[in-house]
């Protein structure tokens, strides 16, 4: 970096000077490019937030304006070839809400250097599948007299996910204990190993739980989809798993991502779990054509993850954390806030806007917050 | 000024700095009772308050007669002061059971301490304190109960060695240990044995909050103007709901007593308890389950305490968060292009009730008692004058005289609105702080608020009926910071997403794109008539010429050293669409919305950042004009003819339509035999409907850039559409050549469980008209059936509005409420209202939104400019 824009590092956002040095002309004079960071100071200047500017609210009126304008349709078509997604309103609100478990979770694999290329993606993607029983399978079949379970293979498909009947038994036996399970070929045969199964109930509700067994894959993963972009092939899935996703050799872990706030969270940390916060919600309202700025996301995301966890904007996340008393109370379920502070015997300082509001007296953001500092008086003596 | 002085230090000014919270003991509602309540009677025969009632006088006064007797003040003086009743038996208050009994089954029956080893108290103390820190009261709570289960001394106190028993809870208010019944007298002995220290352990401060205050002894009778009765037209009295509530209680309580004292048997005494503890319960709480709400006679449930606070019409959400104002007025709105961006039109009959009080100095004398000599009756007068000490009184005609004699300094006069004056201009939802302006007010005749259609947008407001508020500020405080704050010069620049969201809009932009493209041979006089039609007078900036463009005139508009370099969305005649301003000249381009319109374009910004608020709507203000006179004088419709395609147009229209349909008849005649390969993931189905739905979607956009190519280009229709006033292509398609594919929930209309879309198809059709495809244009006019596809979507989107309005106004509210106190601070970071940081610069780099260019400072500039 150039001395001079050095030397303004801590005048103006790394940001800004990146953006500067970036633009300059190869070949500038020394004051000229002065007189560039002394300008752009100055214009820095201009734009500064003031103090006791009530931000939060500008950013929830930033938020909530636009998303009168949104569609309330869950899913879309995105592309022609592409999985359902969850946009608009209800995506914005399951994010702000904080839930754990979302809608339609999605990831974006992205592969190292010679898998990104396209060869074998097909193969690449059906590694990452959750594979079942009844992916593998050609039939599974109750004998009633016998009162035996028979499965049958697809001998393609086991090549395909290379596993073998007797590898499959063995996943088999973990799930069902109480069958003796033997190969024959390409069949399964499950026989109780206790007579008294006489219910054939049983036998059935056995035989719905098999094909659930797990036998190959990334757990969660429902489904997948290699996609080219822009000159190489991604694997969007259905369905997420960050942390197993991550482990696997030919994974960009760089890239990679899920759409999965939470899980990002939970696996890379609160701050990362804030940028995939703040990069969903900036999708979702660039994706409908309206015109947020990225400060008023972020101050969202910020205020839901300044506890160290992310908490959603409910009565049981963000809001529970406030200080003040009728400032929860004004949101929801007033009584059991006021009858939980009487018994703590809590204070309300009336710090915040409602409560002085409630009061009728000037609330302390904005012209409200500057305070005079002369005693009464004093006047009078002069 | 000495005067002033003691004027201003008769009022004490006080600050109300905390507001603590406790449960209320006994000792502290006898000490703030006025009254003891004894009777259950209201008022006597001549329809006075009987002492000792619930009407009591001491507990203030809803009457307009009389006085009451604690305070001396009258109705509305007073604001009313609590009383009590001793109650016969102790009652358990409901709100508390919950906690009561959570302590009951911790705490020992004997020794009243916690049932853990003293040993072990400290540890399982820093224990819970650091659970209620992360997860909240309640889990501290139910973290109590699940330590004491895990500690298996339960059936032992670990203090006194006294046998536990088992308790539980039986709905709503009975507390049975092992098969017996715990009576709150129990109750609140056991409770009253707890020590303080072993309080702290539940979280409780036991100076706020005893447990035993938690089963009641005395009840506060709220005072009675806080339960004021109405009389009806028949002059008979209807009792609040809380007095009939009351009122129950009290009659019970004295059958108790009575009952008690007489020595009555204990089925009938329990039986009294009972029904005591069921109307203290309903009193707190109707809406409890397994106790049946209390009714009115009429059978509708009474509203009592706990309703009144709670949900959206209860006081703290109804009356404390939201409050009503006077000095306000709300009426239709009208557009009018020739006020100013910052006047609102008021008729003169809103002007002479709102007012505006205006303090009697020696200097301004005179000019106020002009009003106070017109009267109420006349414009402008004032309908009242204060005193100094308070009183207003109204000016009429037979006070008139006397006033003006009376008027001097110190007095206020009360006069009706003027032109200049400042007001708030608002319209709901108020979703942004751009729903609530300061306009300028500026009276006018008829009966409407007339404003500029130009700041519609940040109103969201049309005239099809639309009504707005107004509010007239009356202190000066007030009227500075609406002034300095809230005009609508300061809101140009949106905080959302920091460009200009006033605009030109509709007639002004068709005009300023007609002005600047078409008007190329303008006589001098013409252009010098626009000008001064406009406002402008100072002609010298016209080029010397005989014949000027709509350019040059244009040019007048804008500041001499003003230069931008922008694009425009539609093109030149030469096919460019750069706009090049030099030096207040523009040079090239034409003017349209991507450049005047609110939202787009970065002309205003640029403008707004050199010249300032002021100046800038100045100009906006002018364009807009110019944009109207234009049109006035050129002339400007539309009609159907706008839409009408030529031979050859509607030629390529019908062809384009007829190979659509028979791209799809082949896709449907592939797919039935099975020759259709699926896209991964979907059925084979869903690949023919996908396939024929962009098929469809093509034949639409394409017939839709032939319609726009074969219409006229200079109709009315296409000026709009061009310019970007109103409408777009696919508006101008689905009028001339093709309304297009009726699309629900992003597939064609289904076909449902019958097998077909209308009864007039066959089953199982799957051709572009069975399944929504409108093949006609608006102009040609529709099929039945086409009709039909047309009103399903009208329908869809109807609900999709219906559907989506409470769900974001709900994610509004909360995101509101959650981060109403985040502000920045004067070291610059952002904190919320205990002071913690929430961010350490406002949006990492400081920079306010409402300042900045579209959120960004403009580097390039700044370079090119030293350049």
């Amino acid at each position: 970096m150039d001395p001079i824009i050095k030397e303004y590092k801590d005048k103006l956002p790394e940001k800004v000077l990146a953006e500067i040095e970036a633009n300059i002309p190869a070949r500038i004079s020394q004051t000229k490019l002065r007189e560039i960071m002394e300008l752009t100071v100055v214009e820095y200047g201009r734009m500064k937030v003031e103090a006791g500017e009530s931000v939060g609210l500008v950013s929830a009126e930033s938020i909530g304006e636009p998303g009168t304008q949104m569609t309330l349709n869950t899913f879309h078509f995105a592309g022609v070839a592409e999985m359902n997604v969850t946009v608009g309103l209800p995506r914005i609100i399951e994010i702000l809400d904080g839930r754990k478990e979302i809608k339609t979770p999605m990831m974006e694999i992205y592969l190292r250097k010679p898998y990104s290329s396209g060869k074998d993606i097909k193969q690449i993607a059906a590694n990452i599948k959750e594979t079942t029983l009844v992916d593998i399978i050609a039939e599974i079949s109750i004998t009633v007299s016998e009162l035996v379970l028979e499965v049958t293979f697809n001998e393609a498909k086991l090549k395909e996910f290379s596993v073998t009947a007797s590898s499959v038994a063995k996943l088999l036996q973990k799930s069902v204990g109480s069958f003796t399970i033997t190969v024959d070929g390409l069949r399964l045969v499950l026989k109780p190993k206790t007579k008294d199964l006489k219910n054939l109930n049983e036998l059935y509700r056995i035989k719905e739980k098999i094909k659930e067994t797990f036998i190959a894959g990334i757990k969660g993963i429902k489904q997948v989809l290699p996609v080219k972009r822009e000159e190489e092939f991604i694997v969007i899935t259905a369905g997420s798993n960050l942390k197993d996703v991550l482990k696997l050799e030919f994974v960009d872990e760089e890239r990679t991502t899920t759409n999965d706030v939470f899980e990002i969270a939970s696996v890379l940390g609160v701050e990362a779990g804030r940028q995939a916060l703040i990069n969903e919600v900036f999708k979702v309202i660039e994706n409908q054509g309206l015109n947020v700025d990225i400060r008023h996301i972020m101050l969202v995301a910020d205020a839901m993850c300044a506890g160290g966890v992310i908490r959603g904007i409910t009565r049981t996340g963000v809001v529970s954390e406030k200080s003040s008393v009728l400032a929860r109370a004004s949101f929801e379920t007033p009584i059991k806030h006021v009858i939980n502070a009487s018994l703590i015997g809590e204070v309300d300082y009336l710090t915040s806007v409602v409560e002085n509001v409630m009061i009728n007296q000037p609330v302390p953001v904005g012209t409200g917050m500057a305070g005079l500092m002369v005693k009464p008086g004093s006047v009078e003596k002069k | 000024m000495e005067d002033e002085i003691v004027d201003y230090e008769k009022y004490v000014y006080k600050q109300v700095a905390s507001v603590q919270f406790s449960v209320i003991s006994p000792k502290l509602i006898k000490k703030v009772a006025t009254t003891k309540i004894v009777t259950p009677e209201l008022y006597d025969k001549e329809g006075y308050p009987v002492d000792g009632g619930l009407m009591d006088t001491r507990l203030g006064v809803i009457d307009p007669g009389l006085k009451c007797r604690t305070c001396g003040a009258k109705l509305k003086e007073c604001i009313g002061h609590f009383g009590y009743i001793e109650l016969a038996r102790p009652i358990i208050h409901i709100k508390f059971i919950d906690i009561i009994l959570n302590i009951i089954k911790s705490t020992c029956h004997e020794c009243g301490k916690v049932l853990i080893p003293k040993n072990k108290m400290t540890y399982y103390f820093k224990i819970l304190e650091t659970i209620e820190l992360e997860q909240g009261i309640d889990t501290r709570r139910q973290k109590i109960k699940e330590i004491i289960a895990s500690l298996k001394t339960t059936s032992k106190c670990p203090h006194c060695k006294a046998k536990q028993h088992k308790i539980t809870l039986e709905k709503p208010t009975t507390v049975v240990e092992g098969e017996k019944r715990i009576s709150p007298i129990e109750i609140r002995a056991r409770l009253e044995k707890i020590p303080d220290e072993d309080c702290e352990i539940f979280g409780l401060n036991p100076l706020h909050a005893r447990p035993e205050w938690m089963v009641l002894t005395v009840l506060p009778i709220p005072p009675v103007t806080m339960r004021p009765s109405i009389t009806l037209e028949s002059g008979e009295r209807s009792e609040d709901d809380l007095t009939h509530k009351l009122g129950d209680i009290v009659r019970i309580n004295q059958r108790l007593f009575e009952n008690i004292n007489a020595g009555a048997p204990e089925i009938i005494i329990e039986d009294l308890w009972d029904l005591l503890q069921y109307h203290i319960t309903t009193y707190f709480d109707n809406n409890i389950a397994q106790v049946p709400p209390a009714r009115h006679r009429s059978g509708q449930p009474l509203k009592t305490l706990t309703e009144r606070i709670k949900s959206k019409d209860g006081r703290i959400r109804h009356n404390l968060a939201g409050k009503r104002t006077n000095f306000s007025a709300r009426t239709v709105i009208s557009p009018d292009p020739m006020i100013r961006l910052n006047e609102v039109g008021i008729p003169q009959e809103i002007a002479m009730k709102l007012t505006i009080p205006e303090k009697v100095h020696p200097w301004n004398i005179a000019y106020l008692k002009q009003f106070v000599q017109k009267g109420a009756e006349t414009y402008p007068g004032a309908n009242y004058i204060v005193r100094p000490d308070g009183k207003r009184k109204k000016i009429t005609e037979e006070t008139k005289e006397q006033f003006l004699e009376e008027v001097q300094p110190g007095y206020a006069i009360e006069r009706h609105l003027m032109d200049g004056d400042i007001s708030i201009f608002n319209r709901q939802p108020s979703l942004h702080r751009m729903s609530m302006m300061c306009h300028r007010i500026k009276i006018l005749p008829y009966k409407t608020f007339r404003l500029n259609p130009a700041v519609c947008h940040p109103y969201n407001a049309d005239f099809d009926g639309d009504e707005m508020n107004l509010h007239i500020p009356q202190t000066e405080e007030a009227r500075a910071e609406a002034e300095v704050l809230m005009e609508v010069q300061t809101q140009l620049i949106s905080p959302r997403y920091g460009l200009s969201v006033i605009g030109c809009v509709q007639d002004s932009i068709s005009g300023n794109y007609i002005l600047t493209k078409y008007f190329t041979q303008l006589t001098r006089s013409e252009a010098v008539d626009l000008l001064s039609s406009v406002g402008i007078t100072e002609f010298s900036r016209l080029p010397n010429r005989k014949t000027v463009t709509g350019k040059d005139v244009f040019s007048c508009m804008l500041p001499e050293d003003f230069s931008f370099v922008g694009k425009s969305r539609s093109k030149e005649v030469d096919g460019s669409n750069e706009v090049v301003i030099v030096n207040g000249k523009l040079e090239k381009g034409v003017i349209d919305r991507s450049n005047l319109g609110e939202g787009s374009g970065l002309l205003l910004r640029n403008l707004h950042k050199k010249y300032g608020p002021d100046k800038t709507l100045q100009i906006i203000n002018n364009i807009f004009r110019l944009g109207i006179k234009t049109l006035l004088k050129r002339g400007f419709s539309v009609g159907i003819g706008d839409s009408d395609l030529e031979v050859k147009g509607k030629e390529k229209v019908t062809n384009i339509l007829k190979k659509v349909d028979m791209d799809v008849q082949k896709l449907i005649e592939n797919y039935k035999q099975g020759e259709l390969e699926a896209f991964p993931g979907r059925t084979i189905l869903e690949t023919l409907e996908l396939k024929i739905l962009e098929q469809l979607n093509n034949a639409r956009n394409e017939s839709g850039s032939i319609a726009t190519e074969a219409t006229e280009d200079s109709t009315g229709t296409r000026i709009m559409v061009e310019s970007g006033a109103r409408g777009n292509i696919i508006n101008i398609a689905q009028m001339a050549a093709c309304v297009g594919q009726q699309a629900l929930r992003g597939r064609r209309i289904g076909i449902g469980y019958s097998g077909r879309t209308l009864s007039c198809f066959k089953r199982g059709d799957l051709t572009p008209t069975a399944r929504g495809f409108v093949s006609n244009s608006f102009k040609s006019g529709m099929t039945p059936s086409e009709f039909f596809f047309g009103s399903m979507t009208g329908r869809d989107s109807l609900m999709d509005t219906a559907l989506r309005t409470p769900k974001s106004g709900y994610l509004y509210r909360r995101l509101a409420n959650a981060m109403q106190d985040l502000r920045v601070e004067y070291d610059g970071t952002v904190r919320d209202a205990s002071r913690k940081i929430v961010q350490f610069s406002y949006g990492e780099d400081g920079i306010d939104v409402a300042k900045s260019e579209k959120g960004v400072i403009n580097i390039k500039k700044i370079i090119e400019s030293v350049m």
